[in-house]
């Protein structure tokens, strides 16, 4: 064989294993879009003799019962946005801070150790925090907190029904607490990721202007970091509406709209935890499958306009959790 | 008071506020730790790492056959999503650096990453549970895969994106195929930052609880089948928890100090292992 023809065959060689590399790398990525197709077409599968059979109903009835066989979400999409909302008036406050710290408050050498400690809040998983929240926060807000809630706040007028109530210790307002917890480590680490991104020679100039810290945070920092700040929020509301472990230990399962946040209630994801494994009848598996359906749906839109706006703000520098 | 009083007054009590913001986060952390260690020290002893879940009311039992099926699930689960992972962050950063198909491929990607995980268990169940038709080890671990990959999709094309281009171009010179540029050059420069991700994987997917409920499910005995449901740490803590049973519920507290304990070794590693890098800080 000449030396022509052993280059020929080595250069064919190549071309064939950059073929294959090549159209193994497109596979791979085409599967992550179908992974979201697929997860789709098989929940919307599973969930259609439900959906079939209650149409609208589904979403606008408060029936939730095993033994007629009769299923609405109301009740278990009321509990989530109420405990996800609670979790965002905790939680963004903090994050905010914590940002703030972070960024232009904590010395260099402090830096660092806190913003890995609060990244490892992050770390811990849901089912920890649930046992946390059972075992250790419930009883606390039972006896220190929740008498005083009711006492106080409840005889306010007109706001007064959200705060009246016994202090079961498990509600709402615990896994409105708990899932604060849970979603301070992303908020803040998105915000002080913009803040980052914050021009040097915009915030000095605001010093130069005799602002003070506070005044150049706020009037120089936040309104140039607007985009990245709520599409932070937003991610952070998606993951406060999706968790479930968690709320499944504190939230009481039960499958009723109360007006008071200290009442048990129930979420989407916690109704598929809690009954999924017992659901014997079909359309009883079917109604959980439409509980996932309906989840998928608010999460994906509420995650997907979130990342569409840290998008914008240049490529993906941010939250990558 | 002067309106300069005022003005720095404000400062003072903001700034004190996003201290105090700060305190309460770390306050957490350390709160949940320490319960863990309280409740968890007690527990903690030889026969938890040999000997299997008890019943009910009995004085010995471990975790042994929960740690072994939450190790072997695992290990499915990155050994089925980081090759496909890794291709696929391959071809975001490389092949498909600029085109449109790969915009759309990230930002799936970054809406898979915090989509809830239970979803991915419902999507499980009805794709390998239902025509399976019971319970198993090996479609627990096809949940975890699936949770896996957008974390190392996103690391692998972050960590290759970061390996400058001149040394790419210098290998693309010397006559070499895309392919021999990627293995032989990219790889091995980005090789700690894909650890890195492997690790944040690994630590993402061994707590989890929500997709084992209705893949993995449980089993109280010793299994190794893969065809068969098998006990696993996170879905243990959640049954024994809950129970009324005392031993049960100390065990819970013991496992969920040894996962947690795991998984914070396994972040902090990743992190110092980004860290050796020099770059590469902003893929967490």
């Amino acid at each position: 064989m000449s030396s022509a023809e052993a280059l020929a065959k080595q250069l064919a060689g190549q071309r064939l294993r950059e073929q294959i590399f090549k159209s193994s790398t497109l596979a791979a990525a085409v599967l992550v879009l179908l992974l979201l197709g697929g997860v789709t077409v098989s929940l919307l599968h599973g969930a259609w003799p439900a959906f079939s059979r209650f149409k609208l109903a589904f979403i606008t009835q408060d029936v939730w019962n095993p033994v007629t066989d009769r299923y609405g979400a109301l009740s278990a999409i009321y509990g989530t946005l109420v405990t996800s909302v609670l979790a965002m008036i905790f939680a963004l406050p903090v994050s905010f801070g914590i940002a703030v710290f972070l960024t232009e408050l904590a010395p260099a050498w402090l830096k660092r150790p806190v913003g890995i400690a609060i990244e490892l809040l992050a770390a811990i998983p849901s089912i920890i925090f649930g046992i946390w929240g059972l075992f250790v926060l419930a009883p606390l807000l039972q006896e220190h907190v929740e008498p005083w809630v009711d006492g106080h706040l409840g005889a306010l007028p007109l706001v007064g029904a959200l705060f009246q109530g016994a202090p079961y210790g498990i509600g709402m307002l615990t896994a409105g607490i708990v899932l604060a917890i849970m979603i301070i480590p992303f908020i803040s680490a998105v915000m002080r990721d913009v803040f980052e991104t914050v021009p040097d020679v915009l915030k000095e100039s605001g010093y130069g202007l005799g602002a003070t810290t506070w005044e150049v945070i706020w009037k120089v920092a936040v309104p140039y970091s607007r985009a990245g700040i709520i599409g932070g929020t937003m991610l952070g509301l998606g993951r406060a509406l999706g968790e479930t472990m968690a709320v499944t230990f504190v939230i009481g399962n039960a499958h009723a709209i109360s007006p008071s946040l200290l009442a048990p209630a129930t979420t989407i994801s916690a109704a598929i935890a809690n009954e999924f494994t017992e659901a014997t009848s079909p359309l009883y598996k079917s109604s959980l499958i439409g509980l996932g359906v309906l989840l998928f749906v608010i999460t994906v839109t509420v995650i997907g306009a979130a990342r569409l706006m840290l998008l914008r703000l240049g490529r993906r520098a941010f939250g990558s959790a | 008071m002067s309106r300069r009083t005022y003005r720095r007054m404000v400062n003072l009590l903001a700034l004190g506020l996003s201290a105090a913001a700060t305190a309460v986060g770390l306050l957490f952390l350390g709160a949940v730790l320490w319960t863990l260690v309280k409740e968890g020290v007690t527990g903690l002893s030889l026969a938890v790492f040999t000997q299997t879940t008890p019943p009910p009311g009995s004085t010995s039992g471990g975790l042994l056959n929960a740690i072994y099926g939450s190790a072997i699930i695992t290990a499915l689960g990155i050994l089925f999503g980081a090759p496909i992972g890794i291709l696929a962050g391959t071809y975001l950063a490389e092949y498909g650096r600029q085109s449109a198909v790969s915009s759309v491929i990230r930002f799936v990607n970054d809406v898979l990453l915090s989509a809830p995980s239970i979803i991915v268990g419902l999507f499980v169940y009805e794709l390998v549970v239902v025509p399976m038709g019971k319970f198993s080890a090996i479609s627990g671990a096809i949940a975890l895969a699936i949770i896996a990959m957008p974390v190392i999709v996103r690391t692998t094309e972050d960590m290759l994106n970061l390996v400058p281009r001149g040394m790419k171009d210098a290998s693309t010179a010397m006559g070499a195929y895309p392919w021999r540029t990627i293995t032989s050059i990219a790889y091995p420069a980005a090789r700690s930052g894909m650890v890195t991700g492997l690790l944040l994987a690994v630590a993402r997917i061994s707590g989890e609880t929500a997709p084992l409920l209705f893949t993995a499910l449980n089993n109280q005995f010793w299994s190794t089948s893969l065809k068969e449901p098998i006990a696993n740490l996170p879905v243990v803590i959640f049954q024994f928890a809950l129970s009324p049973y005392d031993n049960w519920q100390r065990l819970a507290w013991t496992g969920a100090l040894l996962i947690t304990f795991a998984i914070l070794i396994l972040s902090i590693l990743a992190r110092t292992v980004v860290s050796k890098l020099g770059a590469g800080s902003r893929s967490r």
